[in-house]
């Protein structure tokens, strides 16, 4: 497969995966805002200190408000993470690759794309934030399932699973890190009804409250974070995720697994196999936030050793990245 | 709405004869329409273009920075040719393609055509796509015009002519396969009534056509479709046809020259590639033997071909055969080579470059076409009967400064197809390029692409200048 080909599914995938859990972070406080007491302010800072974009923010916008940040992470071109900017980029991608993905693919990414640019967009989703935020996430699983069912599993395929679970793990950490950053009212509130709201809304937005239910029942911070960092059957677990693109990893190599014969095999490699043996007290005794910092870095190293490794020569000016 | 009323104005119409009833051809689809519930042909005319708005079938608007892509202006009354009218049609394109190809690999041979006195060697050696580079060059089985776009007009005396030929990259065919989807779906019933004769298969017909000139004999030869890139305005077409034949969709970027071969750049390394189908100009394909500053192309790739190391596809060069000075001469080529007269006829043109011709196309400017040899996509053209006293006034002027680039003709009544214009019918006028193939042998796509000029009266289709386009019925002989 061409390299320049394997890069722009890659992409593709992740830009799209990106677009799918921004949605999810933006719902989490959609759903809030139905289940609060009503003294509780509605907290939109959170939203944007996960995104990794807040200095972007505070350059252009005011402080955080309900608009301000829906404008941010869903609209605003000039965000080179919002929804808009993804799904452009995903459908640019796309557009390169045609010929390769299944024409049904092609027009689900078009079709996302034009939901998006269609007028009015912006409107209908400050009017109605849960259904548009919902069709989002909707469309986003519409072009997964299309890959899976009219795609060939084959090289291309691997590198959009590839991309799709690396950034699925990362989304994952900056959901649970939201938590960090939504406050409560009183310290005296962990553990209170508040606190079991926000991870609840949390694990909804993860879509992950019936998972955990039948897995531990009741709502407890280290059981939702072990939950969503460690469980092995759940699809957006950073276990979960990391370990399917190491199988990805390896479908596109050949190399037997563990063992590796470059840079990408063995970073993803070491990751899968800490995960594999961590338990969460280790997490939450060395901080809960720290640790989803750390996952962050590495699976940005990875992303890294993957260019390198598959992608290189580096792609001319105006490339994907 | 239905063709109650329709006015051919006078004019010949593809579809009504001139007394207002369908040609018999055409009955079972005028039929067809005259019986859909108010308002459903709009409905379905929306519909299509919806799906092709989904499916991304767009086109770039060059000059805008936005990058703006649009559907290409679809339109949903084909035209309908008879099996019998179609037959001097195919002739006459296979007769015009041997010759000109017969041309091509003369002009950079020995050139006997110049020789013999038949084509002046000034108007050969001075044409913008004759490149010296190409002298001597032997592409596989001597073909050089693998693809050709003609573009055919009728008179309104019913005369049919051919305005030009693309021998270079000549784009639209995927318009003619997607057009063709997007009719069967809306008009299923009228298809079964009428034996339409296929386009589908083009893809096909034309990765075998790729596949025969392959310079080594290989079980499989390794095709590649070479493309600028997504920014270009014919990207998706390069896309389609990639896609539909199953083979690798490459930018220069993806390519280079490495043992002896021109070699893509994949995730498992370097793999050859046999025939390159590129759509890319000439000047762009290699920056060490054309333009120097190409970014697009693939430096080492002619010093390849020359060896006979990799198939191109259009042979560089061929674009000296669409200059529309040459294109004057072709009824001399088919009488030169073929020793035929030529089936479908040219247009009548003036050559600015002989004194009598440009005398009179200078008095006469107000009632012909002038067309600059060297552009396409209606670029450099006077419409005589449209223009106004300064563009004529400024024409003179650039006719006078390089008689060579300009050739005139009359102004032609093209052939009216009946059109929808919001709730009602007009006639729009029209023009047909058939895509011909030419690899073991010649074949011709049944039909092609119908361009319509949608604005009122006008008589330039391009897309580039508010044309759209109409699918092409050839009906199977027997039905017509």
């Amino acid at each position: 497969m061409l390299s320049r080909v394997a890069e722009s599914i890659y992409w593709m995938s992740r830009y799209i995966e990106r677009a799918e859990n921004v949605a999810r972070v933006v719902g989490v406080n959609n759903r809030l805002r139905l289940d609060l007491p009503e003294q509780a302010a509605e907290q939109w800072d959170p939203m944007v200190q996960v995104s990794g974009d807040e200095p972007a923010f505070r350059a252009r916008y005011d402080r955080p408000t309900r608009t301000s940040v829906i404008r941010f992470l869903a609209f605003d071109p000039l965000n080179p993470n919002s929804i808009v900017s993804c799904v452009t980029r995903a459908r640019e991608n796309a557009r390169s690759v045609r010929e390769v993905i299944s024409s049904e693919m092609w027009e689900e990414v078009n079709r996302f794309y034009l939901f998006l640019s269609a007028p009015g967009a912006r409107d209908r989703a400050l009017a109605n934030a849960h259904a548009f935020f919902q069709e989002i996430r909707r469309s986003s699983h519409l072009i997964e399932g299309t890959r899976n069912e009219t795609m060939e599993h084959g090289e291309g395929w691997h590198f959009g699973e590839i991309g799709r679970q690396i950034e699925r793990a990362d989304q994952t950490t900056r959901i649970l890190d939201l938590k960090y950053y939504l406050l409560l009212p009183a310290a005296a509130d962990v553990g209170a009804p508040i606190d079991d709201l926000q991870w609840g809304a949390l694990l909804r937005s993860a879509s992950a409250m019936e998972a955990y239910r039948r897995a531990h029942g009741r709502i407890a911070a280290a059981a939702v974070a072990g939950f969503l960092l460690l469980d092995r059957e759940f699809p957006r677990s950073v276990h979960h995720c990391t370990t399917a693109a190491q199988s990805s990893l390896h479908a596109v190599t050949g190399t037997p697994f563990r063992r590796f014969v470059n840079p990408a095999e063995r970073s993803l490699g070491r990751l899968v196999a800490e995960l594999d043996y961590t338990d969460v007290t280790d997490v939450i005794r060395a901080g809960l936030h720290g640790f989803l910092d750390s996952l962050q870095d590495r699976l940005n190293d990875i992303g890294d050793e993957i260019t390198r490794t598959f992608f290189a020569p580096p792609v001319a000016p105006g490339g994907r990245g | 709405m239905t063709f109650d009323g329709y006015d051919t104005d006078g004019l010949y119409d593809e579809m009504f004869l001139p007394e207002g009833t369908p040609r018999p051809e055409a009955r079972p689809l005028v039929e067809r329409i005259d019986a859909l519930p108010e308002g459903e042909l709009i409905r379905l005319h929306q519909a299509a273009e919806r799906a092709l708005l989904n499916t991304g079938i767009t086109f770039t608007v060059y000059g805008d920075d936005q990058g703006t892509e649009r559907i290409f202006p679809f339109d949903i009354v084909p035209r309908i040719v008879p099996g019998a009218a179609w037959d001097p049609f195919e002739r006459g394109l296979r007769q015009r393609i041997e010759a000109l190809n017969l041309f091509l690999d003369d002009v950079y041979h020995d050139q006997r055509i110049v020789r013999d006195g038949v084509v002046p060697r000034s108007v050969v050696e001075s044409s913008q796509g004759f490149r010296p580079q190409c002298v001597g060059l032997d592409p596989p089985g001597g073909v050089w015009c693998h693809i050709t776009g003609t573009d055919l007009v009728r008179h309104r005396d019913g005369t049919v002519y051919v305005l030009e030929d693309n021998l270079r990259c000549p784009s639209g065919v995927s318009y003619v396969l997607e057009n063709r989807a997007v009719m069967q779906e809306t008009f299923p019933a009228v298809f079964e009534g009428l034996r339409v004769r296929p386009v589908n298969d083009y893809p096909s017909r034309l990765l075998t056509m790729l596949e025969e000139v392959a310079p080594q004999a290989a079980a499989r030869p390794s095709v590649a479709v070479l493309t600028p890139g997504v920014y270009n305005s014919a990207y998706f077409e390069h896309s389609f046809l990639a896609q539909q034949m199953g083979v690798e969709l490459v930018e220069g970027r993806d390519l280079t020259v490495a043992n002896d071969r021109l070699q893509m750049r994949t995730t498992r390394g370097l793999q050859p590639i046999d025939v390159l189908y590129r759509r890319i100009d000439d000047d762009f394909l290699d920056p060490t033997c054309f333009r120097s500053d190409s970014l697009l192309g693939v430096p080492g790739i002619m010093e390849l071909y020359q060896r006979g190391r990799v198939a191109l596809v259009n042979a560089p060069g061929t674009g000296v055969a669409d200059d529309k000075v040459v294109y004057a001469y072709v009824p001399d080529m088919i009488r030169y080579y073929l020793d035929q007269d030529a089936i479908l006829p040219n247009v009548p043109t003036w050559l600015c470059w002989r004194d009598a011709d440009r005398r009179y196309v200078l008095d006469h400017l107000p009632e012909l076409v002038v067309k600059s040899a060297n552009e396409a996509g209606g670029y450099g053209m006077l419409v005589g009967p449209e223009s106004t006293e300064a563009q004529r006034t400024e024409f003179a002027a650039r006719i006078e400064a390089a008689p060579r680039n300009y050739i005139a003709q009359p102004t032609l009544s093209l052939s009216r197809v009946p059109t929808r214009v919001d709730r009602r019918f007009e006639g729009r006028h029209v023009d047909l390029r058939p895509y011909i193939l030419y690899g073991r042998e010649i074949y011709v796509l049944p039909g092609g692409l119908t361009r319509v000029a949608l604005r009122k009266g006008t008589l330039v289709v391009n897309s580039s200048q508010g044309g759209g386009s109409k699918d092409t019925w050839v009906l199977a002989p027997s039905a017509s």
